[in-house]
This record gives C-alpha cells, sequence and structure tokens, in this order.
C-alpha cells in the first residue's frame, strides 16, 4: 500500500492506485486525480459520469460496468470513452474515488 | 407433494437433477426439469470443430439420456417466472408452481449488441464458435482459406470459459503450421483486457506463450462495431484492426426469460450469494452456472464445484437449516496450446493461477502453468468423463474447495 499526495492532502492508495479510503476523497483530489489520468479540467459531463458512480457505489457497494453506466447514467458509450479515454469505468471509479470495478473473469 | 423444479437441462440443471433425484424422497418431493431443446450440446468441445479435430457428432447427445428414469421432463420454453408467486410460466400458458427453484438456464452469444457485427459478412467472414452452426461453418471456411489476417476478437467481459479465445489462437498456430501455411496466416488476439488473461500471473506466462508462437496481442481494444464493406473493427476511442476473417466472441448475455421476469442485471445474469449461490432477492430460489451474476468464469468446471456446494445447501433449506458459506469460486481450467500440449490452470476468488502440481502435490500427473502433453490428455479425457460421470452427477475424484497444496506461491 502506498500513500501519496493529492490537493495537498496525503491519502493511502491501494495495489490498483485507487483510494483506500473513501472518506478521504474531495472534488479537489477528483480534479488532481483526473490530472494524473490525462485528464484536464472536469466538466458538468463527467461530473454527471462520476455523482452516478458514486451514487451506485452507495448502493450497491459494487462500482459499475461500462455498460450500466452507458444503460442509467444518461451518458452513452461513444461519449463516455470521449470523456476518459482509454477506460471509461476504470479511469472514472478512480477518480470518483472508488476502488477499481470488479473484473469479471 | 412438494415441489422442486429446474428451470434449464445444460450442465448444471443435469447435474442437480441427478443429484436430487437420488437424495429426496420420491413421496414427498415431485422434481421437475423445464428446457427448450432436445439436444445436450458439449460446449467446451465447439473449440474443436473449427480445427477439423471434432465433428457435430462429436459434441452432441439426446439430453434425455441423462435424465433419471423417472425424472418428470418437460421441453418447452419457459415465458416468465414470478419468484412473488412461487411460480413459473411456461409458452403455452402452463403454470409450474414450485417450494424450491433452480435457476440454471445458461448464457448465450448475443452477436446483435454490436454494430455491424451480425452482417452481411457473418457467417462468411465473421464467425462465431460459442454456437455449433458457428463452429462449423468455421470449419467449411477454414478448408478452403489460402491465408491472410485472422483476427480473434473478444466483444466485452464476461464471457464463457474466458480461456477459450487464447485456445483458439492457440489452435489455429497449430493447425495452419501443420498446413504448412502458416507464413501466410498472420494470428492476432484483440482484447479489452489489459492483457492476456484477467489474472496477473497467468497473464504474463500466457502472454510469453502468444510470443513464441508468434502471435500478436491488441490490448484494452473495446470494440464499438464491424465496417463489414472495408473488414475492418472499429473501437470506441476509433483504432482500427483489419482482418481477412474475424473470429468474434461476441457479448455474453443471460437468458431473455430472466429479463422478462425482471429478476436479472444488465447483462440478464441473476444476482447470486457469492457463498450460498441462493438469489440475492428469494430465499426459497438458487442459482447455478453461467446464469448467476458471481465473479467467477462460466465454466463447466465451476458449474460442476458449484453443484457439490448447491445440493448441500438446498438439502439445509429444505431440512430448515441456514445454507453454507461454501462456494469459493473455484476453477479448474486445461488450456489446449496446440501441437497435442496443453496448459493447466487452478484457482479461485481469492487466489490467482499459480506454478505447481495437480492434484497430486509435487507429482501430479498434471502440471499447473505449463504447458505439457499430460494436460493435453487430461483435456482429451475430460470429455469421456463428461459424458459419464459428470453429467449423472457422481462424485469426481477432486474437491469442490480449492486446495493450496503443490502450489507455489
Amino acid at each position: 500500500m502506498a500513500a501519496k499526495e493529492y490537493a495537498g492532502k496525503t491519502v493511502e492508495l491501494d495495489a490498483d492506485g485507487n483510494l483506500v479510503n473513501q472518506a478521504d476523497w474531495s472534488e479537489d483530489i477528483a480534479k488532481s486525480l483526473a490530472q494524473e489520468e490525462g485528464i484536464n479540467g472536469l466538466t458538468e459531463r463527467h461530473w454527471v459520469v462520476l455523482n452516478y458512480m458514486r451514487k451506485e457505489f452507495q448502493t450497491k457497494g459494487d462500482a459499475p460496468s461500462i455498460r450500466k453506466l452507458t444503460k442509467e447514467s444518461g451518458v452513452d458509450t461513444k461519449e463516455l470513452y470521449g470523456l476518459f479515454p482509454g477506460g471509461p469505468a476504470k479511469k472514472a471509479a478512480r477518480i470518483a474515488g472508488l476502488p477499481k470495478p470488479k473484473g469479471c473473469i | 407433494m412438494k415441489k422442486l423444479l429446474i428451470l434449464g437441462a445444460g450442465t448444471a440443471g443435469t447435474m442437480m437433477l441427478n443429484k436430487l433425484n437420488n437424495a429426496l424422497d420420491k413421496n414427498e418431493w415431485q422434481i421437475t426439469i423445464v428446457d427448450q431443446h432436445e439436444t445436450h450440446y458439449y460446449q467446451p468441445g465447439f473449440l474443436f470443430i473449427p480445427f477439423g479435430i471434432y465433428k457435430r457428432k462429436d459434441v452432441i447427445k439426446p439430453k434425455r439420456d441423462f435424465f433419471p428414469t423417472e425424472a418428470n421432463v418437460i421441453v418447452s420454453e419457459i415465458e416468465k417466472i414470478e419468484p412473488k408467486e412461487n411460480r413459473v410460466i411456461l409458452k403455452n400458458n402452463k403454470v409450474l408452481s414450485y417450494d424450491v427453484l433452480i435457476i440454471a438456464t445458461g448464457a448465450q452469444i448475443k452477436p446483435e449488441e454490436t454494430e455491424g457485427l451480425k452482417g452481411e459478412l457473418w457467417h462468411k467472414n465473421v464467425f462465431d464458435f460459442y454456437t455449433i452452426e458457428g463452429a462449423c461453418a468455421l470449419a467449411d471456411f477454414f478448408k478452403h482459406w489460402e491465408g491472410g489476417k485472422l483476427v480473434l476478437n473478444i466483444t466485452e467481459m464476461p464471457i464463457k470459459c474466458p480461456v477459450a479465445p487464447l485456445e483458439f489462437v492457440f489452435l489455429a498456430d497449430s493447425y495452419f503450421t501443420e498446413r504448412g501455411m502458416r507464413d501466410k496466416v498472420e494470428i492476432h488476439l484483440v482484447t479489452p483486457l489489459p492483457g492476456a488473461f484477467t489474472k496477473p500471473r497467468a497473464s504474463s506466462i500466457l502472454g510469453d506463450f502468444l510470443d513464441k508462437k508468434n502471435i500478436k496481442l491488441t490490448t484494452d481494444f473495446s470494440i464499438a462495431r464491424v465496417d463489414n464493406e472495408s473488414k475492418k473493427i472499429i473501437s470506441w476511442d476509433e483504432r482500427e484492426v483489419a482482418f481477412d476473417v474475424l473470429v468474434t466472441i461476441p457479448t455474453n448475455m443471460g437468458d431473455a426469460v430472466i429479463a422478462r421476469s425482471g429478476m436479472g442485471d444488465e447483462l440478464n445474469f441473476v444476482p447470486t450469494d457469492k457463498q450460498t449461490l441462493r438469489s440475492q432477492d428469494y430465499e426459497n430460489v438458487f442459482v447455478i452456472g453461467d446464469a448467476t451474476n458471481l465473479p467467477s468464469s462460466k465454466a463447466g468446471s465451476v458449474a460442476h464445484f458449484q453443484a457439490d456446494v448447491l445440493f448441500e445447501n438446498v438439502l439445509s433449506f429444505i431440512e430448515g437449516r441456514k445454507p453454507q458459506e461454501k462456494f469459493d469460486g473455484h476453477a479448474n481450467c486445461f488450456i489446449e496450446s496446440g501441437f497435442g500440449k496443453g496448459i493447466l490452470i487452478d484457482f479461485n476468488y481469492e487466489t490467482e493461477p499459480l506454478p505447481g502440481k495437480f492434484p497430486l502435490p509435487g507429482v501430479g500427473p498434471f502440471s499447473l502453468l505449463e504447458e505439457t502433453k499430460m494436460n493435453h490428455y487430461g483435456k482429451v479425457m475430460f470429455r469421456w468423463m463428461y459424458w459419464n460421470f459428470l453429467l449423472k452427477g457422481t462424485e469426481l475424484p477432486i474437491e469442490s474447495q480449492m486446495s493450496m497444496a503443490g502450489k507455489r506461491l
């Protein structure tokens, strides 16, 4: 487990680089995490996704898959890849301060 | 008379029928199984059909051969499950009530989920091998193919038998080498995963095999659509891969009856307790095999290990005891690696595939995460075990729970 400073606060990270304690999360930390993922500046559309993910995690205990995001967040797959290039579900979960979505094997 | 109803007579449903039929008192319980098909497919065998190793006749048998003689079997489509009313409606509006329900309705491929996948090239230059029709069409295509770009693409996870795509490219390497045309075929595995497999150690070892066999690997590729005209697959972030023949593992989804019944997640898989295999929503409903939403592999070996646990838990439930939390996600997969060899992996929810010997520590005869002839024989022999023991619910000499004995950390 590693500790790292984001937005002036030292937080613990798990093996995937995601926050260990969700309580550490703040909008400022989200911005720094986004920057680290190559996303400069979180727009309103980013926040639609991030807020949906956080809400989903609170009720279900797992970060949603891309398919679920597309179906329920109001942001379609194409736009998701535009907002979070590379891996929307994985990146958005990290920026939202959640653990990596459970990879299905 | 109490009623136990099993939906689906594939690998998982048939095993449960046989186990429970031997255990339940016939004066107290009536067991019924429902399935729309009369033919049982040995799905692990589909992989071998494109390469002419198996033919259709090698992977099919009548389902009735595996049912106990006194079993109450209904051949019908299922319209809807009404779990609050404890009943199931069949296609012809016949109503079946139950005291205990076991859902074993499996998973199917849904090429319709990807734009252009089931287009004009479907079963001409674009093939699946997860159906008997796709596997046979691909066998015919390969017989006369003169070479070019062979692309294997996984659409999205989870899929049935997550090692099958690897086995396919390994066998393709072996097949085209033996036909003296390997230099004319470029083999390319294109996956949405960050590596060759889902778990880190196996992913790195299996990735090395790809290198060694001169198979190209493209990772983190999530397919958005197929361009039938230019023969390309295109990802959501607009990367393109050209193909001459595309072998696709389409989106896998649970049965449509699960969606019609409002019992599934976004992929029609039924939310299931990871350890007890009981439905998360209904206490007299149990779920087994590919129909569950569990983060374990969708594979026959997993269904087999689940069946041992579920059998105990159904008996516990019937006798008014609490179901035991015993399923650990155990999976055991032989991976065909071509040229008469194979690789074996054994893992569960918590422990990733590790090197070592199996099942006897230090002895084997099988080797974990290594390529050996013995592992291949294990795979070949498995089909015989499947037809003769596994489906009939006979105990096999492998524990349901994964063992660390023989594994190297």
